[in-house]
Order: structure tokens, then C-alpha cells, then sequence
């Protein structure tokens, strides 16, 4: 009875504190949507981008570059200067230069990524006829639009597994430092609360916020930016739960020995900065050297987007996101062991 | 409220405490005890090993040797059982900012599987109208008002403050001082720390005064007092050159002077016979030419008593 009584006093302290907080709020429900909506805008799908090219000299230049201004997305300027048009060249503004002769040439940085397409188009612009002769079509386009292969798809999933991994470390990691250092943990020890009612109060008020972050967050993702949600409200709802115990796991760890609230901000980021580039939140770990990749994959929140993303966007279910799983549930055990092991009270 | 287990039974007994932090010895053998009812106090300056003794009583650090039995229990056997019937206040312990006075007793009521009803606390501590104010916007004296409170929750049977009044200014100390008067009267025992001697002489009813880990006095206030042997302290500002023209057998040979004290400017002279030492000490002044700058008599305080022992001040830092 007095058990549960402490359990639940503890835990609506927890929640109560959370919500008293405005700043807390705004970076776990406002900034997360409106990165969302930011980057979603940003790295829309516009179709393909056309290429900016100069064809360079007198003479010929001004018909080469006639002939060309027909070429699908491509967009053709004529320059005399030689060295103005390096200039823009090397700074961006063209993707390549085109000089007359036979064959014409291209000059291009092939490190660029525009490059590839730039030539791609010039060769294409080159081959068609210079009048609208008929010509039979070598190939015919279906084009189609495929919800789910948008940037903003694959963002938004690796953005709420961010949320799971900050919300959780945060919450757990900066409230236990922060007892500790005004040393309202060492008060409390002198009465007779139960220590493990303190630390699964913090769990506990995590699930309850836990729930109101991925239900808004999700719904804002679905309803405005249209992401897909195909996998299973169960399979989804236990990943989310899943996911953010591992974290406060972590967070709980990060924060057992530290005396200061500088000191566990200092561990949290240490432990959180490797994974908001490595763990496929913005751009796919698969960018990384194949050498790494396997390594990164066992990192708690590369587990937890990888699962997140095949649930969301390929609907799968709990058994398919298994490994994943596993991955996670061995982070969390060892977390929550070394961090009971090692936890200084005073 | 039958707090105390009744007579002048011992409610706290600590034997032969020693704490050491490396080469450090913060407590170096300290033996006391709290009778029932009473309220004992531990005096000394910052640093005398005061809170690392009173901590070791709560539970918090244990001893490297010694003994200690709280109402008949040892930390060792019965650690819930002695959480449950003490009240303990830490020195300069923070409560959650952002949690009313309300809520903050009653999560703390809730530690505890009997106690007080929480609007009863708020009625003890004075702090009815602020139940809803959250704890950031209290001022200092209701901030450790609220932390009484918080130790009063659960009925406590012994009490403990370490330094219960630090950085208060004397009206909102005194209302701590009724507080702590109260509790008392309602048969609580109650361990007390504090550098203050005027809190010390007005709550304690049994003193150990401690330096350096060591007791160095112990007794009720008056006994303690009354062991200094003086009937007042006699303070004599002269300025440099004057305390110059005095030396100490002189002022020892005047009649009724027990003992002689310098300090920077002033001489303090314990005085057993105040009229005799007056009347012999103002001549004296006059046939050496000194200005008397301030003279000052007092009865003797336990402050004399520790400046006697020590020859430090209570409050040096």
C-alpha cells in the first residue's frame, strides 16, 4: 500500500516537474516537428534540377550553343571570356563548360555530383537532330509518384528515434544529476522511501510523456507532412516504449557517478553526439565505409531507426525487427546493470 | 503526542564515533547522548566535525569505529525501522523549485507508513497561506520552515538539525526556534547542530561543545558556563598604544581577575569579583595615561567558554 502510494507520488512529481518546465516542452514537442517541417521543405522532391552550362567563344560557340538550347533540362549561356567563365565554373554557377570543335569539348569536375547529369544531357543534346526530324522514340516513360521514397520519409522516422534517445537521456540523466548535486537524493535517503521506487519513477514518468511525444509527433508527421504509417499501431506503440527505456537506460548511466549537472550534460552528449551522425538520423549510415557499417548498426539508436523505418514505412511487424530488438534489449540490460552497480546515492 | 518513550530513558547514544577521510580524522572518538525528551547540542566552529558526526547518526556515513544505538536500534539492524521515526533536516539541502509547499509535504508523507496529516504540518510550520506557492518563490526562512516541515511528516520521535538557522536573519530564526520549542514540548527529542551559541544556550539542554573532531566541554548550558569560574568578562578597548602600556601580570594581579586575554586592540579579563576589579582597574588606566576607547561587561557566554578552551572564536571563518 505505502509502497504504491510512494511509487505513484513520485511518479506525478516526476510528470508535474516535466510540465512545469516550458523549455523542456518546447524541445521535446515543438523543436522535433518544426525540424521536421524545416527539413521536409528543404530536401522536398522538385523533380530534376536542370544543369547550368556555358558554351564558350566566338564564332561557332553562338550555334553550338543554339543547337543546344533545345536539350531537355539543360540551360545553355554563351560567354566570350574564357577565364570568366573558369571563374563561375569553379564556383558553382556552371556544371560545365563546352568549347567548340570537333569533337566539341567538355570541360567538368567529375567529383562534382551535377557532373554525371550535366554530360549525360550535353551528349543527349548533341545527338538529336538539329531540326525536329521524326525520330521513333527508343524508350517510353511511365512516370509514377512513390509515397514513402521521400527525403521527408525517410527523415521523419531516425527524427523520432532522435526525440526517444534525447527526451529519455535527458529527462533521466539531468533529473538525477540534478537531485543528487541539491541533494534532494541524499534527503530522501534518510526517510524510508523504497531506492527503487526514486529510480522507477523516472521510468515511469518517462512513459507517461513518452506516450503524449510519439502520439503528437507521429500524428503531425502522418496528418501534415504526409508520411506513410504502414506497419502496425502495436508493433509501433511497443518499439516507441522499447526504444525509450534502452535510453533512459543509457541516461540513468550516464548520470550514476557524475556530482554535477554539467558533468552529466557533458556524458550525455558524449554518449549522443556519435549517434546523431552515425546512426542514420538525417542520411543513411550506409554512407559510411563498408568496414564501419557493421559497427554502427550495433549502436542502441541505429537499432532502434532501422526498426522504426521498416515498421513505418514497409509496415513490418515485431518478428521481422527482431535482431534489431536484440540489439537494444542487450544496450538496455547492461545500462541498467552497470548503472544500478555503480550508482552514487550522496 | 507521546513521542518519547517515556522517564529520561536514552533516545540517541553514540560511543567512540571515529570518522577519517584519508589522513583526515573529521570525528576522532566522540561518545554522547540524548536523554528522551531533551535536546542536545552540538557546538563548534565550521569544520569541528559537527555534520559528519550528525550525518553518521542519520544513517548517511558509516563510522569507521564506534557505536551508535538510536531509540534501542543500530543502523545495522534496523535501518527502516529508525528512518521511519526520525525527522532529519540536512544542512543546505535544496527542496524541488517547482512543486508547491503542498505537494512537496506530501510526497514526503508519503515515505512514511504513519504520520501526520499534511494541512496539520502546514499549521506547525506557519505555512498555511503559502500551500500553493511553489517552493522557488519562498524566502529563506520559509524554505527551512518548509524543510522542518518535511522532517515533521512522519511523527518523528527523534529529531534531527544540522545547522537549522544558517543564514537566517533573527525573525525568521526565532520562528525556527519555536518550531523546534514545540516539538519539544510535545515529548521529542531533539539533536542539534550549530555554531550559533545563542541558538545552542536557548534550545539545548545538554551541550557538547566539539574542535577538531574532539569534545571539548560538555554539560548543560549553565554548567558549562559556570565552569569558566568567572562572574563576568570584562572587555577593555585601549588602541595599540595603550595595550602596550598594560602587561599581563599587572592586569593578573588586580583583584578578582582570573584570567587575562589579548586580542588586536582589546584585552579581555575573566573576572571573578567585578566591583573589586573595577574599582582597582580604572586607577590603573589613569596612572598609566591610557584612553579607554570602549569598556564593556558581560555575564560569561558559552562563546567566553569556547574562546577560553580554544582560543578561537565560535564564528572565526
Amino acid at each position: 500500500m505505502s509502497s504504491f502510494n510512494e511509487l505513484w507520488e513520485l511518479t506525478r512529481t516526476r510528470t508535474l516537474l516535466f510540465l512545469r518546465e516550458p523549455e523542456i516542452l518546447f524541445w521535446v514537442f515543438i523543436f522535433p516537428m518544426v525540424l521536421a517541417a524545416v527539413l521536409g521543405f528543404a530536401f522536398r522532391n522538385t523533380g530534376p534540377s536542370p544543369n547550368r552550362v556555358c558554351v564558350v567563344g566566338g564564332g561557332d560557340a553562338a550555334a553550338l550553343a543554339e543547337r543546344l538550347s533545345g536539350a531537355e533540362n539543360l540551360e545553355v549561356e554563351h560567354a566570350e571570356d574564357l577565364e570568366e567563365a573558369e571563374l563561375e565554373l569553379r564556383n558553382g554557377n556552371y556544371d560545365a563548360l563546352i568549347l567548340p570543335g570537333s569533337p566539341p569539348v567538355v570541360r567538368l569536375d567529375p567529383q562534382r555530383p551535377e557532373a554525371d547529369a550535366a554530360r549525360l544531357r550535353i551528349e543527349l543534346g548533341l545527338a538529336a537532330p538539329p531540326a525536329d526530324g521524326d525520330r521513333d522514340p527508343v524508350l517510353e516513360l511511365d512516370e509514377v509518384t512513390a509515397i514513402g521514397s521521400r527525403y521527408i520519409d525517410f527523415l521523419f522516422p531516425g527524427l523520432l528515434g532522435l526525440n526517444l534517445m534525447g527526451t529519455g537521456m535527458w529527462s533521466i540523466g539531468f533529473g538525477v544529476a540534478d537531485l543528487r548535486k541539491r541533494k534532494i537524493l541524499k534527503r530522501m535517503l534518510v526517510t524510508p522511501m523504497r531506492r527503487a521506487s526514486l529510480l522507477l519513477s523516472f521510468l515511469l514518468a518517462r512513459l507517461v510523456w513518452l506516450f503524449l511525444e510519439v502520439a503528437l509527433l507521429t500524428t503531425f508527421g502522418v496528418l501534415v507532412l504526409d508520411v506513410p504509417f504502414r506497419g502496425g499501431l502495436f508493433a509501433f506503440a511497443a518499439l516507441s516504449v522499447f526504444g525509450a527505456m534502452i535510453f533512459a537506460g543509457l541516461g540513468l548511466l550516464a548520470a550514476s557517478r557524475v556530482r554535477t549537472v554539467e558533468g552529466a550534460s557533458g556524458m550525455l552528449n558524449l554518449i549522443m553526439m556519435p549517434m546523431w551522425l552515425a546512426s542514420g538520423v538525417f542520411f543513411s549510415y550506409e554512407r559510411f565505409p563498408e568496414a564501419v557499417q557493421p559497427v554502427l548498426r550495433l549502436l542502441p539508436l541505429t537499432a532502434l531507426n532501422d526498426a522504426l523505418r521498416d515498421v513505418m514505412l514497409d509496415g513490418a511487424g515485431l518478428l521481422a525487427v527482431a535482431p534489431e530488438l536484440g540489439i537494444q534489449l542487450a544496450w538496455g540490460i547492461v545500462a541498467f546493470l552497470v548503472a544500478l552497480n555503480i550508482f552514487r546515492w550522496e | 503526542m507521546s513521542a518519547a518513550g517515556g522517564g529520561n530513558g536514552v533516545a540517541v547514544r553514540a560511543r567512540g564515533l571515529v570518522k577519517r577521510y584519508g589522513d583526515l580524522v573529521a570525528v576522532g572518538g566522540i561518545d554522547f547522548e540524548a536523554r528522551s525528551g531533551t535536546c542536545l547540542g552540538l557546538l563548534g566552529p565550521n569544520g569541528a566535525g559537527k555534520t559528519t558526526c550528525i550525518e553518521m547518526l542519520e544513517g548517511l556515513k558509516p563510522p569507521d569505529e564506534g557505536e551508535i544505538e538510536i531509540l534501542g536500534r543500530t543502523w545495522r539492524s534496523a535501518p527502516r525501522e529508525i528512518r521511519q521515526r526520525i525527522g532529519v533536516q540536512l544542512q543546505e539541502t535544496d527542496l524541488l523549485d517547482k512543486l508547491t509547499v503542498l505537494e512537496t509535504l506530501r510526497l514526503f508523507r508519503t515515505f512514511y507508513s504513519r504520520g501526520r496529516d499534511v494541512g496539520e504540518v502546514l499549521g506547525l510550520v506557519g505555512l498555511e497561506e503559502k500551500r500553493d506557492a511553489w517552493v522557488e518563490k519562498l524566502s529563506g526562512g520559509q524554505k527551512q520552515r518548509l524543510a522542518l516541515g518535511c522532517a515533521l511528516v512522519s511523527l518523528p520521535e527523534v529529531l534531527f538539525l544540522d545547522e537549522p538557522t544558517t543564514g537566517l536573519d533573527p525573525q525568521a530564526r526565532r520562528r525556527v526556534w519555536e518550531i523546534v520549542e514545540d516539538f519539544k514540548r510535545g515529548g521529542g527529542t531533539v539533536l542539534l547542530t550549530s555554531h550559533y551559541m545563542e541558538e545552542a544556550e536557548r534550545l539545548a539542554d545538554d551541550l557538547v561543545i566539539v574542535d577538531r573532531g574532539k569534545v571539548i566541554a560538555e554539560g548543560s548550558p549553565a554548567a558549562i558556563i559556570a565552569s569558566l569560574g568567572a562572574e563576568s568578562i570584562v572587555e577593555l578597548r585601549l588602541g595599540d598604544e595603550g595595550a602596550d602600556a598594560l602587561d599581563d601580570e599587572e592586569l593578573a594581579a588586580l583583584p578578582g581577575v582570573k584570567e587575562v586575554r589579548r586580542e588586536t586592540g582589546a584585552i579581555t579579563l575573566a573576572v571573578t569579583a567585578t566591583q573589586a576589579c573595577m574599582g582597582a582597574l580604572l586607577p590603573l588606566l589613569e596612572r598609566r595615561a591610557v584612553t579607554l576607547e570602549d569598556l564593556h561587561t558581560h555575564r560569561p557566554t558559552l562563546e567566553d567558554v569556547f574562546v577560553a578552551l580554544t582560543g578561537k572564536h565560535l564564528r572565526d571563518e
